[in-house]
């Protein structure tokens, strides 16, 4: 089977586990079984109706803005967990926003590059919307509020907002400006998705971030036979998050889509569970 | 970074990742989490 259709097939099948309730969307519920108190490896807003387990970075801001705690471990934890196992692959494989991204950049139009500086701006968002401003911004009960929910998520105004303002009239009475922003940046991300591969999670996504970071230790990684590697660059080309797999085999950027290892003439490349331990079992093309 | 950092440091990370899964469970973060999950977030959908 082609790479990118098995690949294809995965990022949907995740989307599917990760949205198994899509009843739920008719009557504008949610789904609340004991499923929800854990993480989906991926972006998926949990107010969405379909949704069977909670948002990662929505979770992480719940506990850290509620009274009783400011550091979720159990959030941490299970963000490290998927990290040091999968790194950013979670991003290339199982995040059903990622996959909602790739299928909108289908969308025919010019295709773009995004500028080196807006990479960093996911760890911005990162930091000041999802770490600090939830802990340091407190109500008179202690409480702090999900910030990057409230003023940047446009996966939580599309898969929650949306399909829960259809149905429910006595919320479609209470929009107001902060709903006019959330929509006015859903449009930007679906904007910026057309013309450039994976623009949210590029330069916005702080689950990107995270993944990110752990791009350097995780077992799920790439590595280049250098005995093998001619230098031809067909891998930099083909990588649509701009990477070159030679140079930065361990990029924050790199979500292991393995679309470099099935360009590589040589067979240089291999992508996958502990890569640096094996040999590429691929020929030379 | 060597082979068997790398190896070290994920074995680390796995390690810490479940002391601070179970640590998170015993003090009632899951049950946090799961209270926000099962309610409708009117920040995430552009209400609250």
């Amino acid at each position: 089977m082609k790479h990118s259709i098995k690949r294809k097939l995965v990022q949907v099948a995740a989307f599917g586990y990760s949205n198994p309730y899509l009843m739920n969307f008719k009557g504008g519920k949610l789904y609340q079984g004991k499923w929800k108190q854990f993480c989906n490896p991926g972006l998926n807003c949990y107010s969405c109706p379909a949704a069977a387990f909670a948002c990662p970075i929505g979770a992480l801001q719940a506990v850290n803005g509620s009274a009783n705690f400011k550091l979720s471990f159990y959030v941490v934890g299970i963000l490290l967990a998927f990290g040091v196992l999968l790194g950013r692959a979670v991003c290339g494989w199982l995040c059903p926003f990622g996959l909602l991204q790739e299928l909108i950049h289908k969308i025919p139009s010019p295709k773009l590059k995004l500028k080196k500086a807006f990479l960093y701006l996911k760890y911005v968002v990162l930091v000041v919307f999802v770490i600090v401003l939830p802990i340091a911004v407190t109500d008179y009960m202690g409480m702090g509020k999900p910030a990057f929910c409230q003023y940047i998520c446009p996966a939580g105004t599309l898969e929650g907002g949306v399909p829960l303002l259809l149905s429910h009239q006595a919320l479609r009475q209470t929009i107001g400006s902060l709903f006019t922003l959330k929509v006015a940046i859903l449009i930007g991300t679906v904007i910026g998705c057309v013309l450039v591969y994976r623009f949210f999670c590029k330069a916005l996504c702080p689950l990107g971030a995270i993944y990110g970071l752990l791009n350097k230790i995780s077992i799920y990684g790439l590595k280049v036979d250098e005995h093998k590697c001619i230098n031809c660059g067909k891998c930099r080309q083909i990588c649509r998050m701009e990477v070159d797999p030679v140079r930065a085999t361990d990029s924050a950027e790199c979500i292991r889509c393995g679309e470099c290892a099935k360009a590589c003439p040589e067979g240089a490349i291999c992508v996958g569970f502990a890569a640096e331990g094996r040999k590429s079992e691929r020929q030379p093309l | 970074m060597s082979s068997k950092a790398k190896k070290m440091i994920r074995l680390g990370g796995i390690l810490v990742s479940g002391v601070f899964v179970l640590y998170g469970v015993v003090r009632g973060e899951a049950g946090i989490v799961l209270n926000k999950a099962v309610n409708i977030c009117f920040e995430c959908i552009g209400l609250g």
